[in-house]
């Protein structure tokens, strides 16, 4: 968050709602009054590969792009493309990574190793580092898809603006078009925040 | 109803550069619109379907699409055509011409380069076709000026009766910024089609007249470029390096050189000379950062004035301020160090086909059988070529599978006396170029199978309707074409047209086989819906029961990604050899129910979470048979 800009780098695979997540922080952020810039490489990503998407906001944005060594945050959906992308991260950044471990085909028929613990190799670059299993409290709340708003709850105290306005966004959002999940999100969204609390 | 149709005027949004084209076509008044799905470039056509008083479509090709567009045009009324950079080599037959002829309503062409190549098969800078065909360019930055320059665009293409490009990247259709709307939609009057066949009959005899008035019209549009508000002069506090640069570009210099100088070109062709050895004058050091082609520096250079460019910077890829800030640097005395990274070895995650994707069946037949020369296209099958499967030989261009599968019969070369030819393409492909290449397969006495996966989707870049499914881009019911009577009215006999379920591998197995055989064209037609759109339909998952699986992998070739590796082991053969195991496990999150791992299973260890009968007789395939 240096010259007043916040940049931010979510990532995973395609099909994890990473574009979903990156649009609801944008979204705070236009909510907050700052100019916002979004961009990702997905043009193939709903076939299983690796999407990163970028948000920058601030006073005023020109590139939409977060270049090596300058995201402030790293939402990572998945431990192996947290490691990906921790050379984007600046050294005084946060990773928020989901411990889940998906192995691509390359992985499964043997071509390639899964690292064998990828978040131990984050954390030892002396980044700060939170790690949990999103999936499991997505899974005590009864929605495999609520991985994303956990996601955000966990990274919402890391913004430069009040996690509320985060919250909000998100389930105002599912209340004007799916306001039966509104509740469950916002419960979502709590336990994700509380998992980095505690 | 999308909110952004009812979004007032002076309202702010967060909008793609993609959004924001659909939103002016609307303001302008624009009364029909037409595409071919093609990333970057998808959305535009899909926003302005919801616009209600634009008549839009799906085209069956960039061409047909630009020709919809200009026959609209010539009735007065204003029309858009959308397409990525190589849709444009498509349509350019269209447009060189009617470029000669001219338009009535303000006709725009919006082009989406795909710089970096997220997602195509090749990087081509589309600013040549402005040079080519003698039509102007303008080039937005972010979805604002994409917005400001489309309702620019249709006053420019009316009163100077030319087509205009609005080109764009992939930088700056699909990302997100502030769109302030400026007002509403205003009607556009269309007058109807004044006959006039001199003006629109392009005879040699009507078209040499209008030679000159194109070259006078070039004339007056750079006139134009030089005072337009488009191209605009950033003035900088450190005058040591002035930048001349369009679309996406000047972001990165903004971030990168926040005091330099900068003449940003909007509307970049025909350029601005004056303008820029104006602002050359200025400027120790002119620098022309451009994405792609050296092409504002090598007119700059031709008009007398001194210019960098290419010499400095990277030819091909997004310039980038990561990728500025190094190749300008040293040219300020300011030595730039790369940042010392943390890097992570790790493997790659290409894209792949889905789980239950018809496309798994036809891929795993082709990559069990030998002396094949897989001739390939372009959609999700591509993937083909990816691992397990290894199973496509080339891929150059929409529909190219066919008849380069052709000339490949006719041109056998030594090592091909023994090789099968196999085309594979997809539905929405074979209908926008592909039928073309069967047909003069057919005429000219060929020898091919086709392979015609069939997905009813263009699955690629979203799962977007075409003919064949029987949906229309506004997902109204629409005639969906029959391909086993279109192939067969192109003249492939009916016993050589063999319809199969992709999922029964022994029987896509069995004709792929049988057809290779056959001394003329076949075409082998699988009807499967892709599995990411709301055709398919997703059923019980199943499972693997571990004491029956013997570790043969047969099941991991299929490469679908909800089969997973559960351990391996090393045994030793009677023979006394040794033998890689590989056990396998599905997971049930992922597996739709599709049965299609079944045929691959010997010991039958493949089974249902709720127990059906088995739908398919399992096959053992040798590898290499």
């Amino acid at each position: 968050m240096t010259d007043g800009i916040t940049n931010i780098l979510v990532v995973g695979i395609g099909g994890q709602g990473v574009m979903t997540a990156a649009e609801m922080l944008a979204r705070a952020a236009l909510a907050q009054g700052f100019d916002v810039k979004k961009t990702e490489v997905a043009g193939m990503a709903q076939r299983g590969g690796v999407v990163s998407s970028h948000v920058r906001f601030g006073a005023k944005i020109y590139s939409p792009q977060i270049e090596p060594g300058e995201a402030d945050l790293l939402i990572g959906f998945e431990a192996a493309e947290a490691l990906r992308w921790l050379p984007h991260l600046r050294p005084t950044g946060v990773a928020m990574v989901n411990t889940l471990r998906i192995a691509p085909p390359v992985v499964s028929t043997g071509l390639y190793p899964y690292p064998a613990d990828p978040i131990g190799q984050l954390t030892a670059t002396g980044i700060e580092v939170h790690a949990f299993d999103a999936g499991a409290i997505a899974e005590e709340l009864g929605n495999s898809k609520l991985v994303n708003t956990i996601m955000l709850g966990a990274i919402s105290d890391f913004l430069p603006f009040p996690a509320e306005v985060l919250k909000i966004c998100i389930v105002e959002g599912f209340r004007a078009y799916k306001p039966k999940l509104a509740e469950v999100n916002a419960q979502a969204f709590e336990a994700g925040r509380g998992k980095v609390r505690s | 109803m999308n909110a952004v149709v009812h979004a007032q005027a002076e309202s702010r949004h967060l909008l793609s550069g993609n959004e924001a084209v659909a939103r002016a076509a609307w303001e302008a008044g624009v009364r029909v619109a037409a595409a071919y799905p093609g990333t970057p470039a998808t959305e535009i056509l899909e926003t302005i379907a919801r616009y209600p008083d634009i008549y839009s479509e799906w085209s069956v090709n960039e061409k047909v699409a630009v020709e919809v567009a200009i026959g609209a045009a010539l009735t007065g009324s204003r029309a858009l055509a959308a397409m990525k950079h190589v849709g444009m080599n498509v349509a350019s037959d269209a447009f060189m011409t009617q470029a000669l002829a001219g338009v009535v309503g303000g006709l725009v062409i919006v082009v989406a380069d795909d710089v970096g190549l997220s997602s195509s098969q090749n990087e081509q800078d589309s600013r040549y076709w402005g040079r080519f065909g003698h039509m102007p360019i303008l080039e937005p930055a972010d979805s604002q000026e994409a917005y400001d320059m489309v309702k620019q665009a249709f006053p420019l293409s009316e009163q100077h009766e030319v087509p205009v490009i609005v080109r764009m990247t992939t930088r700056v259709c699909h990302v997100k910024a502030m769109v302030t709307f400026a007002g509403e939609r205003v009607e556009h009057r269309a007058a109807g089609f004044q006959k006039n066949p001199q003006r629109w009959v392009m005879t040699p005899a009507n078209a040499k007249p209008r030679l000159p008035v194109m070259h006078e019209r070039d004339r007056t549009l750079r006139q134009v470029a030089e005072t337009s508000d488009l191209n605009e002069i950033f003035t900088g506090s450190d005058h040591r390096i002035g930048f001349i640069t369009s679309g996406p570009a000047f972001m990165h210099i903004r971030e990168a050189f926040p005091n330099a100088p900068v003449l940003k070109l909007g509307f970049s062709h025909p350029a601005p000379l004056a303008k820029v050895r104006a602002f050359a004058g200025t400027v120790d050091t002119l620098v022309v950062v451009e994405e792609t082609e050296p092409l504002l520096e090598t007119e700059i250079r031709a008009a007398g004035i001194d210019v960098r460019g290419k010499d400095l910077l990277p030819r091909f890829g997004e310039l980038a301020p990561g990728v500025l800030r190094p190749a300008i640097k040293p040219l300020l005395g300011e030595p730039y160090a790369l940042p010392n990274r943390l890097q992570a070895n790790l493997f790659p995650r290409p894209p792949t086909m889905c789980a239950s994707c018809p496309h798994l069946g036809p891929y795993f037949a082709l990559s069990h059988l030998r002396n094949l020369n897989i001739i390939g296209d372009i959609g999700c099958y591509t993937l083909g070529a990816g691992h397990p499967w290894n199973a496509l030989d080339t891929c150059t261009c929409m529909g190219a599978s066919l008849s380069m599968a052709h000339g490949m019969d006719k041109g056998r070369g030594e090592s091909d006396e023994k090789q099968h030819m196999v085309a594979v393409i997809g539905d929405s492909t074979f209908l926008h170029m592909g039928m073309q290449g069967l047909l003069n397969m057919v005429y000219n006495r060929g020898n091919v199978t086709v392979l015609l996966l069939d997905n009813r989707s263009v699955g690629m870049t979203g799962g977007q309707e075409n003919p064949g499914t029987g949906e229309d881009l506004h997902g109204l019911a629409a005639p969906r074409v029959n391909f086993a009577k279109l192939v067969e009215a192109l003249g492939v006999r009916p016993e050589r047209i063999r319809m199969v379920d992709p999922y029964e591998l022994p029987t896509i197995v069995k004709l792929v086989r049988e057809e290779v055989k056959m001394n003329e064209p076949s075409v082998i037609i699988t009807d499967r819906p892709c599995s990411l759109t709301d055709r398919f339909e997703r059923l019980k998952p199943y499972q693997v029961v571990d004491d029956l699986c013997t570790g043969c992998g047969n099941c991991i070739d299929l490469g679908c990604p909800a089969i997973v590796v559960t351990h391996r082991e090393t045994t030793t053969t009677k023979s006394g050899k040794l033998r890689e195991l590989t056990f396998a496990g599905i997971d049930a999150s992922s597996c739709t129910g599709c049965h299609m791992c079944v045929g691959t299973c010997a010991p039958a260890a493949i089974v249902q979470i709720t127990p059906q009968p088995p739908q398919a007789q399992p096959i053992r395939i040798h590898p290499h048979d």
